[in-house]
């Protein structure tokens, strides 16, 4: 038996697995016990389903035993809460949602159960993903596993947090506005957003339905590889999922960095930067130098109009997007409604916390009569100003590096009363939702006070191949991506 | 742009949302602050800008036109905090 | 109706009009009507966490051959936009509905009136939009309920331009309307069922004014003469508020059928902004020219070129023309009545018409049965005015033989036979009755001698009745004349 599997990554796994000098049951189990002693202490996860792993860990292994494994098969991962989960407690980390039992699967979900991946149980995330720091969930913060004092990131904290505290082998997330990659970032683990439209949104709790995307949030590029390769790829039940063949993204892995050009845009290390993440920043791409790349400055002079842009359009599409939940069909009703008004006010102000709030009135707002065009219409030509910064950008390069975040993880509570600072944090990774495009943050070192910085390699649309070989490239020649937090 | 205190009780009309007095004044100046972000915008020229309505250009893909669904009333009421007699059961509607 | 002549009306029609797919706009729930509720939803209709909406091909196509049909153009990129509200039959707190780009502008239609030249009544637009559920609310004690069944119905709104100028005009363009999507089934055209709605927009100004009036929008009309009545009645409603010095706000009038009265709905405490912006998941409705074209060449003939080719082929009036393509099921059970008597070798489609605008839309109406309902099939009506163009039968007996047939079924010779009904041919037996009557009213016989050639037609009369109508009236107008010298 292997001292502790749970820290080995997901492609060691696999091997183990497939070579069965590892069951997927006792895999799971020992995942289980090390969810109980820990979790408490995290909150990554909002509902572990132990009865289900461990049933479809038994399942895993008579593929396996029968030679019929794929990658994935056996392997223990975490879904955050808003991919909808057939019989399986689905919140969305909101009170609107705290009884949602789905009676259908999401797409991602049912291909990874399909594959046979072990779902552990649902991880906890800001409520409707909104949020940069895992505070706004109905069912309590979750902590960055480097200082529990600190926040993990969000939306997707509860997702990043188990793969940091290796809780789970893998999970997945969502990213509308950073919120894969921020947390990777902050928790020092590989989070990789794909192209708009590579992996199927149907069954996903919405947030702003025009930026979502699902990836893989797991402790390499390689792993992001082998849960992508399953989670990409048209959905007929997505309208607006790409329909074009998915590559083979372990066979490019190794392409390396040769050759290749890396643009480095001005905008991303200006003001705001912290000392610490300017630093480090600075070593990585004297690292992707030496690994072969070329280093170009480029610009994207719309950067700073982001965060405005997509303050605007996303609450907008949420403002329609959670009008759904009025107590009628699914979960939370306020008790004793007079009447269908009161049943609407009062399910609606009790089941929604203050953030989801908050952008539902900003989004109502912005798109009122009077105001649409002054705000979303505005809004809307900006989003294409800043998608042909980037166009202009990759005639000339074929990556994108910059920092994920300007800051390590801040102390928890330390901007939940000032939402404008809370919204600023974004700055670096809401442009490539706007734009659509992929984008990976992996580790890339560490601040005085030992908290992980992630760096983020922006690519071309569906050049999901190209993020992952470079991301590779750099992890096959560094370890930062090795660190764990000590639990 | 900073909005007053009707307005923001509008739109939580709007919004279907019951707001205190306290929530209010507090909307309206977190409101107002977040606003006042969104006028940078003003200062951008995009006067010939064709909107960005999706992330990635697309066309609307169709399904053929077949029933594949059968009747999942039980299943979905299931769900529902109050129904009845294959109904999903609200207050009373009043015109 | 009588109507101030110092005032003008000023009629626009928004029309919602059922597609007939086989399953919903966005899901593959049957789409059809009378199901026990909530037994045709599903998870995506139903609006729950998650799910996405994927379009119908079906629909698309639906919405492009009726544009084709009223002229209109067809719009190579039209976009979806969600249309914000809250009401429990919504179940998505929005309305997937198309607003600044829709898929057909600028089309027309031409209504039939009688005693008057066609006219031209211009459609403004026509979108492709989702249907809502039903909430109810009678004979539940604290509580309403919603069924769902609905939600996902595919319509189309179609919008007229305000081109009507009284409840006439309004009537005919519904008909004209109706006939055109039923003629291209893509729906079936019931008012009562719900299926091809109409919301009235009506306005009067003075008679030279040029602004419009401020208009009211009449709603919850279910049938043509309800529509109509509701704009007769919002007319005089108007004017007499503009001639008591009040003014007539813009509301939206409930029509209530009973009464025959329109009641104000309250205005809404928060005045409607739907927040209308594109719908995040639909992409863009990118139609080709080849797509057009070849549903273009897949369009029946229509009712106008239908009706144009049976006054100048058939020689039928332009009202009976209009009556038979009023529907398809109509043109199609008068073309294959036609047919047999046609091949009967007796062709007369002017008295075909006549059997079905007469005697068998007055029946269908009585007892309140649609043309495809009718218990009288095309065949055994082309059969019986078959009968009576080869002399078989008279006018007379062949009402008779119509009411059998509509009551009790069978085909008209069958009837004819049965009964013996069959007219009298033979010279002989016509002598022999003749003979009978003229011995039997000899004082007529006299005043005919004596010039009153008019008494005629009374001996005739008992001629028929002694045969009880089967004999030939011609042969017994010949064999009396000759009798009679």
């Amino acid at each position: 038996m292997l001292s502790d599997p749970t820290t080995l990554t997901l492609a060691k796994l696999s091997e183990l697995l497939k070579k069965r000098q590892i069951s997927s049951e006792d895999l799971v189990n020992t995942f289980l016990e090390k969810i109980e002693s820990q979790n408490p202490n995290i909150n990554a996860y909002i509902t572990v389903d132990k009865a289900g792993a461990i049933k479809a860990a038994k399942d895993a292994d008579a593929r396996l035993d029968a030679k019929q494994g794929e990658a994935l098969t056996g392997i223990p991962i975490g879904v955050k809460d808003l991919f909808c989960t057939k019989g399986l407690l689905t919140t969305c980390a909101s009170k609107i949602l705290h009884n949602f039992i789905p009676p259908y699967e999401s797409t991602v979900t049912s291909r990874l159960k399909a594959a046979g991946a072990v779902v552990l149980g649902k991880t906890n995330m800001d409520e409707f993903a909104m949020g940069s720091s895992n505070e706004t969930s109905h069912f309590g913060v979750v902590k960055n596993p480097w200082d529990h004092s600190r926040i993990p990131g969000g939306s997707s904290g509860g997702s990043a947090a188990a793969v940091s505290a290796s809780l789970c082998s893998a999970t997945i997330g969502t990213d509308t506005g950073g919120s894969i990659r921020q947390p990777a970032a902050l928790t020092g683990i590989t989070g990789f957003k794909p192209t708009y439209g590579r992996v199927s949104r149907f069954g996903m709790i919405a947030f702003a339905s025009s930026l979502d995307q699902a990836g893989p949030m797991t402790k390499t590029a390689q792993d992001s590889a082998l849960m992508l390769q399953t989670m990409a790829g048209h959905d007929a039940k997505d309208a607006t999922s790409i329909n074009a063949p998915v590559p083979d993204y372990m066979a490019s892995l190794n392409d390396g960095l040769k050759g290749r050009k890396i643009g480095i845009p001005a905008e991303y290390f200006a003001s705001g930067l912290s000392q610490d993440v300017a630093t480090v920043i600075e070593e990585a791409k004297k690292q992707f130098t030496d690994l072969g790349a070329e280093l170009v400055p480029v610009s994207l002079p719309t950067t700073k109009h982001a965060i405005p842009t997509y303050y605007i359009l996303a609450p907008a599409e949420a403002s329609s997007n959670l009008a759904r939940y009025d107590g009628v069909r699914f979960g939370y009703r306020c008790e004793d409604p007079q009447d269908i008004k009161d049943l609407y006010f009062r399910t609606r102000a009790e089941g929604f916390g203050s953030e989801v709030k908050r952008r539902i009135m900003l989004g109502t707002y912005v798109l009122s009569s009077g105001y649409y065009d002054a705000y979303y219409l505005k809004a809307q030509k900006v989003r294409r100003l800043i998608a042909d910064d980037f166009k202009a950008a990759f005639a000339k390069v074929d990556l994108l590096l910059a920092p994920t975040t300007p800051d390590t993880a801040f102390k928890l509570g330390a901007k939940t009363d000032d939402p404008v600072q809370m919204y600023l944090s974004d700055i670096f990774t809401i442009n490539v939702n706007l734009a659509g495009l992929p984008a990976i943050s992996i580790p890339c070192g560490f601040d005085k006070t030992n908290l992980p910085i992630g760096l983020q390699l922006i690519g071309r649309p569906l050049d999901e191949s190209g993020i992952l070989s470079a991301a590779h490239a750099y992890q096959q020649a560094t370890d930062w991506h090795t660190r764990s937090p000590i639990l | 742009m900073s909005i007053n205190a009707d307005t923001v009780k509008h739109v939580a009309n709007l919004a279907r949302l019951n707001i205190s007095d306290d929530e209010v004044e507090s909307h309206t100046n977190q409101l107002s602050q977040i606003l006042g972000l969104m006028d940078q915008l003003n200062s951008l020229p995009t006067d010939n800008v064709e909107p960005m309505t999706h992330a990635v250009d697309m066309l609307m893909p169709a399904r053929e036109d077949v029933v594949v669904n059968g009747d999942s009333r039980e299943i979905l009421l299931n769900c529902a905090p109050d129904s009845e007699d294959g109904h999903f059961r609200v207050p009373k509607i009043i015109e | 109706m009588p109507i101030d002549p110092n005032y003008e009306t000023v009629i626009g029609l928004e029309v919602h009009s059922q597609l007939r797919t086989k399953s919903k706009i966005f899901c593959g729930c049957p789409n059809k009507y009378g199901s026990d509720a909530n037994t045709q939803i599903c998870h995506v209709c139903a609006g729950f966490p998650g799910v996405l909406p994927v379009m119908n091909r079906e629909m698309v196509n639906m919405a492009i051959k009726t544009g084709l049909a009223i002229n209109g153009q067809i719009r190579k990129l039209s976009v979806f936009s969600r249309k914000n509200y809250f009401y429990p039959d919504s179940p998505t707190g929005y309305q997937i509905s198309q607003y600044d780009l829709p898929i057909v502008e600028h089309g027309e239609l031409f209504i039939d009136l009688p005693d008057e030249p066609k006219k031209r009544i211009g459609v403004t637009r026509i979108h492709m939009e989702v249907d809502a559920g039903k909430s109810i609310h009678e004979g539940i004690v604290g509580a309403s309920w919603v069924d769902l069944n609905r939600v996902g119905t595919p319509l189309l709104e179609i919008v007229s331009e305000p081109d009507m100028r009284c409840s006439e005009d309004a009537g005919a363009y519904l008909k004209k309307l109706r006939a055109i999507v039923r003629f291209l089934d893509v729906c079936d055209g019931n008012m009562e069922e719900g299926s091809f709605r109409c919301d009235a927009n009506v306005s009067v100004r003075r008679y030279g004014a040029e602004k419009f009036g401020t208009r009211a929008e009449l709603k919850n009309l279910n049938s043509i003469r309800n529509v109509m009545r509701a704009i007769d009645f919002e007319v005089d409603r108007q004017i007499d508020l503009i001639e008591s010095g009040e003014e007539v706000v813009q509301e939206t009038r409930l029509w209530d059928a009973n009464k025959n009265i329109s009641r104000s709905m309250r205005s809404k405490e928060d005045a409607h902004d739907y927040r209308y912006f594109p719908e995040p998941d639909l992409p863009p409705l990118t139609i080709e020219q080849s797509q057009i074209d070849a549903l273009n060449a897949t369009l029946p003939e229509l009712p106008d070129a239908m009706a144009q080719r049976f006054q100048d082929e058939m020689g039928l009036s332009e009202y009976d023309a209009g009556v038979l393509t009023a529907c398809r099921e109509m043109s199609t059970y008068f073309e294959e009545a036609n047919q047999v008597v046609s091949e009967a070798g007796k062709k007369n489609a002017k008295a075909t018409a006549n059997w079905v605008t007469g005697e068998l839309l007055g029946r269908l109406n009585k007892e309140g049965l649609e043309i495809d309902s009718s218990p009288v099939s095309a065949q055994n009506l082309g059969k019986l005015v078959a009968l009576i163009q080869t002399g078989e039968i008279s006018g007379k007996i062949a009402k008779k033989v119509f009411t059998h047939m509509f009551d009790d079924g069978g085909d008209p010779q069958t009837i004819v036979a049965e009964k013996g009904l069959k007219q009298v041919t033979d010279s002989s037996s016509i002598t022999a009755e003749v003979e009978k009557v003229l011995e039997a009213h000899p004082d007529q016989v006299e005043q005919y001698r004596g010039g009153k050639t008019q008494i005629l037609g009374f001996l005739v009369g008992k001629v028929m009745q002694a045969t009880r109508g089967k004999a030939n009236p011609a042969m017994v107008n010949t064999v009396l004349k000759e009798k009679l010298g």
